[in-house]
Parts: C-alpha cells; structure tokens; sequence
C-alpha cells in the first residue's frame, strides 16, 4: 500500500485531478483505507473552497482615477504634450 | 482587508481581445492600452494586495506595473499572454515592496530553503460546520488574511496566482519566471501550510490534535 508521505507527494495531483485513471485509483485506495489522510484531503478541499469565496469588491474609484491619472500624465510625457490635468488641481 | 462575497464578479471576456488590443496599444492607441487597463485593473490590485497584504503597497504596485507595461510595451514580444506579461510585472513589483521592508529582509523570497518542514502534517482533525455559516464574512476574511499573511512570500506569491487568480500552473511558472516543479511543490506546500493554520482555527471542538509522520 502507497505510503502516507508517497499520497502526501501526490496530494495536488489528486485534488487537481491531473492524474492518470491508475495513479489515481491508487490513490483512492490509500484515501480509502487510511483515516488521516481521508481527514487531510478533506479539509485541504475545504480550504481551498474558503479561499475560493474570497474576492475582492470592485476595485475603488478612487484607486483607479489615479491609476488613469497616472497614465495620462505618462502618455502625454511620452508624446511631448503637456499633462492633460489641471496643473492647478495637482497636488 | 479580503472581503468575502459570494457572488464573484465575472469579468466580461466575450467582447474582449486582447491581442486586438495589445497591437493597437503598440502603435500608439491610448484607447487601446486603456481597454487593457480597464480589464485587468481590478485583478492586479487584488494580487498585489494579497502578496503585499497592504492598501497603499497595493495601489502603488498597481499605478508601477501598468506605468511599466506601457513604457516596456514595445518590447513585449507576444510570446506569452499580456495578462501573464503584467501579472509578471506586478509580482516583481510586489515583491520589491517586501524587500523594502525591514521584517523580510532576512527571507529570501524566491529560493525558499528547503528545510522538509513544509510539508509536515500535525493538526489532523474534522472540521466544525462550514466556517461560512459560523463566521461573518468580515471575521472569515480576517482568518483567511492572516494565513496567507503567514506564508513565506514564494510560497504566498504562488498559491495567489494558482487558487485565488486560477492560472494554470504553466501560466504560473511563466508569470513568475520559475521552473513547473518549483511552482508545483511550492503550491503543495503552501496548501498545506494553509490547511494546518486553518485546521487550527476551524477543527471541531473536542477532536485532539496529534503528531503524524
């Protein structure tokens, strides 16, 4: 039987199912058969579908009017116009 | 700070492409980068914020990675994807934010050593309910927070790309300029790392807690 360590080794392969129908029959076994490490692809899951909720909202407006803003003054540097802001709105 | 939400926005990619784009962008269309801009905007903040684990550092990567792609977008050869080719430069940035701190300073953050400690399995215990119904979204995402927190910033930089942004593990190795098997065993153990943290806040009350191999 595929030792606790030699599963441990193949745990992603498992869980990403990207392993051949043998390999992976094999694998079942030994998750059949052993208790800790029914136990460990169970909550290794259960991790990975906390993590898989968790988003961000939108990115904040402010965030991203000063990313625009940023490139704006970076485009028009490049094109040897003057900064399309206000200069009297910078800070 | 995660939000968690159980509703994730999808990002539109039926009208998108990008090569379309990428080729205006490099004749010039500030239209065109901006179309860039605005489809992966969102996503790079969050990875940012999630390697640097803070709002400013975020942004700040966030304005350096997009500012870089348009000086260097000549140079992008359209070999790999442009959303790689700036999840690459926004890592980069990220990672410089780290090293700027003083705590990092003494972790390498690309060569993790290989101490064989990683992958060493101690909490073994069923979980309580689904920590989605026991915990506010705010308190989960604080949890979720601070595990990530604890990973060492290879193994964080890795399990972000793969979990949170779902890029395959060949995208992953190319965003980050590493090997297949390096991003393969560094996201072993981060997910392992993860779960032993985890398990620690979420196992069911009562269940012991014991050594195992």
């Amino acid at each position: 039987m595929l030792t606790c360590k030699a599963f441990l080794h193949e745990l992603n392969q498992f869980l990403d199912d990207s392993v051949s129908a043998e390999s992976r029959a094999e694998l079942q076994r030994h998750v059949n058969e052993c208790p800790n490490c029914f136990v460990i692809v169970d909550t290794t899951k259960k991790t990975l579908k906390v993590f898989k909720g968790v988003t961000e909202k939108a990115l904040p407006p402010e965030v991203h009017s000063r990313l625009m803003k940023a490139l704006e003054r970076r485009m028009a540097a490049k094109c040897g116009k003057a900064p399309a802001q206000d200069p009297a709105q910078q800070v | 700070m995660l939000r968690y939400d159980e509703e994730m926005p999808a990002i539109e990619t039926g009208t998108f492409d990008e090569s379309a784009l990428v080729a205006k962008a490099r004749e010039g269309d500030a239209e065109a980068f901006n179309g860039l801009v605005n489809q992966y905007e969102r996503k790079i903040f969050r990875l940012a914020k999630h390697i640097t684990q803070s709002d400013e550092d975020a942004e700040d990567v966030l304005q350096e990675a997009f500012l870089k792609a348009y000086e260097h977008l000549p140079d992008f050869q359209g070999q790999s994807k442009f959303y790689t080719w700036i999840v690459r430069i926004a890592v980069n940035e990220a990672l410089m934010k780290l090293r700027k701190r003083k705590s990092d300073r003494t972790v390498p953050l690309d060569e993790p050593l290989d101490t064989g400690e990683d992958t060493v399995v101690r909490e073994i215990a069923v979980w309580d309910d689904d920590p989605e119904q026991r915990y506010s979204r705010e308190e989960l995402a604080g949890i979720l927070d601070e595990a990530v927190q604890s990973l060492r910033p290879a193994f964080r930089t890795v399990f972000v790309l793969r979990d949170i942004e779902e890029m395959s593990t060949e995208e992953t190795a190319d965003a980050l300029g590493i090997s297949v098997p390096a991003v393969k065993s560094r996201l072993l153990r981060a997910r392992l790392q993860l779960r032993e943290k985890l398990t620690r806040q979420f196992k069911r009350k009562g269940d012991d807690v014991f050594a195992y191999m």
